[in-house]
């Protein structure tokens, strides 16, 4: 462990002497893994680090890190922590606009970035950022007849020999580096900002390494492990596994070659360490499924008879449970024909711990998972937590709960029911937003989470309902909780999305994104022929399909004594994906409910109106930033029934 | 794009015929080392066989092509294969059950030198020569971001994708003088965005010239630095993109009649 160790460079400085040569970071290029170790490292992040001193980077200076998962960008944010600087990833799929928030939010004087399409996002607001004086790239493709005044390569300022007064720039780098210690700044990330704006949540060198450590001891990680990075940088979840996790334990930091080949590239890494949002999951539930829709009879039957096995005793033996002779030799055979070939399709197979967060996960998804013998647990934490609030621990892991707190965590429900936290990974402030931070953290240190909760009394474990904003009440008084309902629905692989209306209102509505590989499949292998997306989301067929997933949801909640009310009355099958570029889904994709509110006005009024059909235009943003419009006839379906409420009995 | 007005290619007085039909009728241009020369014009305006011509596909009935300063007399495509061009097909002419890898790696066939025995066995330096190769084929796939089609057949690939493996295979031969036989045609915006910018970085990395021939006005004056216009096998314009875009000739012959 690393107790006398405050920043982030010092633990690697600690790695690269403990672990030398033991590989640190492996990224596929060129269709080879290549690898780096502590040692390579070390060494690559203090030349960086005197380069940035060279360009003039002042301690407290701002750095943005924009690109996808790259070691090069992992060691930009280490060397920016190394001179004093803070770095601030930003999301890279952003458009050019967005990012004019965060970019002259912080003041950034220099943007590390990875290849031509950032560069020419921040010459595209090059006005609107003043402030920022460099940009360093990664990737020279491309840049080759840019104006170079301002623009330079990463591999050109991490190249020591091109230096001159390099002895001055070392000193300068010691002193500076005596300076820090466990209150210094670590790292600054944007919130995906749910309602609004986005906040700049300040972590400190004390927040990574403590909650880290946490995490550590949580879960024994060691540095045999290794993680695979594929989530935004900016989202704190990546920085928390890959640096406060990954450098802490010396574990091998991986990442893929590209977005598109994750799968490939986590079959060939087995991570044994994984995290991956409900809908990583879910995606790869649905791929199996379609693959084994297409298998042969044999295979089939095999696999659905072996499921069946898993289903029964997969869980109790991963918990260690009593489980009999005759099905534990079962197992061990499913574990020979399927499981095991299947953990290993998924690149699963070496996976010691794995965790899921962020949104509710399918009880049904999450039980596949773990019945194949992937130890698949929930976590719950925040930015504002540096991640880890509570986690599961091994052997008590529920469906519908969030865990225990972690090491340090104190936990208690407020008298409105907000989930209320105090932890060493809490965060400094929010920047430059007094006010805010006021609000969100008191003076005890107390972080309110904006979550309704409450401690199940049975397992001890800590429950989610809700947003607490979102938590609302019909017109006859009943509770409103769009969140549960939605999950629920979203927990079909043919909806993508759902959004529920209600609050104040006599019945509830809601409109649905059909998820296009599932429906496209399903519309595939019935003969239903259609050129878009927008001709698949308005099919007759598509409405039938959808209307029974909604009947079976509105009678699971007829069985709910607080939220019977919540039954869907009537709905619409949305011509367009909800999308981050338009701002309906933040980055990391939860709904912007206030935007699509707005947005979708005459849509809502219709749900209501008890019109049958609607016009509506709906603006659009490609991926360059160019805008276009869509319009669409979209037809409102009304459910022939609602389940009277079950009483309890 | 760094022109420098050393003509790589000079076409003199081309006459190709088909027996009665004249495909061809007395062309002469050039091609300027490190530029995107396109060849444009209205269908069957002769643009695809100039592009065989160049390419030593057709041999014409009269008239001289010269290839970096000398004159070439009649060729097999695959002996000008070697002098360094490479192109790709209108449609698309990839095996369609190899893999997107393999079918990029027959592009560095002219660079292999081994026998086919010591390949089979696998000996002799045939290792070597493949690994050096493969790392040729890689940095192409890594520079047309194709990685992870990399092992999918390309039969089973979508039209934009299969477009982008015959570029990436003619790439691998890596060509001084690469032709592009309407790059653009049947895709979307997106893809002939995406496709456009290959181009561009491909002439900006490697410093290739590029002859091309499209039917998307947009992306011809966009992208190129010098412009042909074909109509009915006769030249009728040759100038910068400006230059065509006003020349009388070509507005009536062309974009005269396109206009929707």
């Amino acid at each position: 462990m690393t107790e006398n160790l405050h920043t982030l460079p010092a633990i690697l400085e600690r790695n690269s002497i403990q672990f030398a040569e033991k590989p640190a970071f492996r990224e596929k290029e060129f269709g080879i893994w290549q690898s780096w170790s502590w040692k390579d490292v070390y060494e690559y992040v203090n030349n960086l680090s005197l380069g940035l001193i060279s360009l003039g980077i002042k301690e407290g200076d701002h750095i943005c890190i924009i690109g996808r998962n790259r070691p090069h960008l992992y060691w930009s944010i280490i060397a920016a922590q190394n001179v004093g600087a803070i770095p601030t990833p930003l999301y890279q799929d952003a458009v050019a606009q967005e990012m004019i928030f965060p970019i002259s939010h912080c003041s950034a004087k220099m943007a590390i970035v990875e290849n031509q399409e950032q560069v020419d996002k921040l010459i595209e607001i090059k006005k609107d950022i003043p402030l920022l004086k460099n940009i360093i790239y990664l990737d020279p493709r491309g840049l080759r007849n840019y104006k170079k005044n301002n623009l330079s390569s990463l591999n050109d300022i991490s190249s020591p020999d091109k230096l001159k007064n390099i002895t001055k720039f070392q000193t300068e780098l010691k002193k500076r580096q005596a300076k820090q210690n466990l209150d210094t700044k670590s790292i600054l990330l944007y919130t995906s900002g749910t309602t609004g704006r986005s906040k700049g949540v300040v972590l400190s060198n004390k927040n990574v390494i403590e909650s880290g450590k946490a995490g550590i001891v949580f879960d024994k990680i060691d540095s045999n492990f290794s993680l695979i990075c594929y989530l935004p940088m900016a989202w704190v979840g990546d920085f928390a596994f890959s640096m406060g996790l990954g450098l802490q334990s010396g574990m091998c930091i991986c990442c893929p070659e590209s977005a598109e080949t994750l799968h490939d590239d986590m079959r060939e890494i087995g991570p044994s360490y994984f995290f991956g949002p409900p809908r990583f999951f879910e995606s790869l539930l649905t791929s199996v499924n379609l693959k084994i829709d297409d298998a042969g009879l044999f295979k089939k039957t095999l696999f659905n008879y072996f499921m069946a096995i898993a289903k029964e005793n997969g869980e109790k033996i991963l918990e260690n449970k009593s489980v009999g002779l005759i099905n534990r030799i079962k197992y061990f055979l499913g574990e020979i024909f399927i499981y095991g070939p299947l953990k290993n399709r998924m690149g699963l197979s070496k996976t010691k711990v794995g965790y899921t967060a962020g949104e509710a996960i399918g009880p049904e998804i999450f039980q596949f998972f773990r019945s194949l013998g992937i130890n698949l647990k929930q976590l719950y934490g925040q930015t504002e937590a540096c991640v880890f609030v509570t986690c599961q621990p091994d052997k008590q892991v529920h469906p519908e709960t969030v865990g225990v707190p972690v090491n340090g965590v104190e936990l208690k429900i407020s008298n409105s029911g907000e989930v209320l936290y105090r932890s060493p990974g809490s965060f400094v402030e929010y920047f430059k937003d007094p006010s805010n931070t006021k609000k969100t953290k008191d003076k005890e240190g107390w972080v309110a989470t904006g979550d309704a909760g409450f401690i199940d009394e049975e397992t001890g474990h800590l429950k989610i309902i809700d947003r607490a904003k979102d938590v609302g009440k019909l017109k006859q008084g009943s509770l409103f909780a769009p969140k549960y309902v939605e999950n629920k629905l979203k927990f079909y692989p043919n909806i993508l999305e759902a959004v529920l209306f209600g609050s104040g209102k006599e019945y509830c509505v809601a409109m649905i994104n059909i998820d296009l590989t599932a429906v496209g499949n399903w519309a595939e292998k019935n003969n239903i022929s259609y050129a878009s997306y927008q001709e698949l989301a308005g099919h007759p067929e598509v409405y039938k399909m959808v209307g029974e997933h909604i009947r079976e949801v509105n009678l699971s909640l007829s069985k709910d004594k607080n939220l019977s009310n919540c039954q869907i009355r009537r709905f619409l099958v949305l011509h367009k994906e909800l999308d981050p570029d338009d701002g309906e889904i933040t980055r990391t994709r939860k709904v912007r409910r206030n935007l699509v509110n707005d947005k979708y006005s005459d849509l809502i009024k219709a749900l209501y109106d008890g019109s049958k059909e609607i016009y509506t235009e709906t603006e659009v943003t490609y991926e360059d930033g160019r805008k276009g419009k869509i319009s669409a006839s979209i037809k409102i379906q009304e459910l022939e029934e609602t389940f009277k409420r079950v009483e309890a009995a | 794009m760094n022109v420098d007005n050393t003509k790589m290619m000079d076409i003199k007085n081309i006459v190709l015929r088909f027996g009665g039909v004249v495909a061809i009728q007395n062309i002469s241009f050039d091609i300027f080392k490190g530029e995107i020369r396109a060849i444009i014009g209205p269908n069957g305006a002769g643009k695809s066989s100039m592009l065989n011509v160049i390419n030593g596909f057709y041999h014409p009935q009269e008239g001289e092509v010269w290839f970096r300063g000398k004159k070439r007399g009649s060729m097999k495509p695959y002996q000008i294969a070697h002098q360094g061009i490479a192109r790709t097909f209108q449609n698309i002419a990839l095996f369609k059950g190899m893999s997107a890898l393999d079918n990029i790696m027959t592009g560095r066939f002219t660079h292999m030198k081994k026998s086919i025995f010591s390949q089979i066995i696998w000996a002799g330096g045939a290792s070597k020569e493949e690994y050096e190769n493969r790392e040729v084929v890689e940095k192409v796939i890594d520079f047309l971001e194709i990685q992870h089609i990399r092992k999918t057949p390309v039969g089973a690939l979508p039209y934009g994708l299969q477009k982008r493996v015959e570029l990436g295979r003619a790439l691998a031969a890596q060509p001084e003088l690469l032709l592009l036989d309407e790059p653009m045609a049947g895709m979307n915006v997106e893809e002939k965005e995406d496709m456009s910018r290959y181009i561009l970085d491909v002439n900006n990395e490697f410093g290739t010239t590029v002859a091309l021939i499209e039917h998307d006005m947009g992306v011809v004056m966009d992208i190129s630095d010098r412009v042909v216009v074909m109509d009915y096998g006769k030249k009728i314009g040759d100038g910068t993109p400006d230059e065509v875009r006003n020349n009388q000739a070509v507005i009536d012959a062309y974009l005269g009649v396109s206009e929707h």
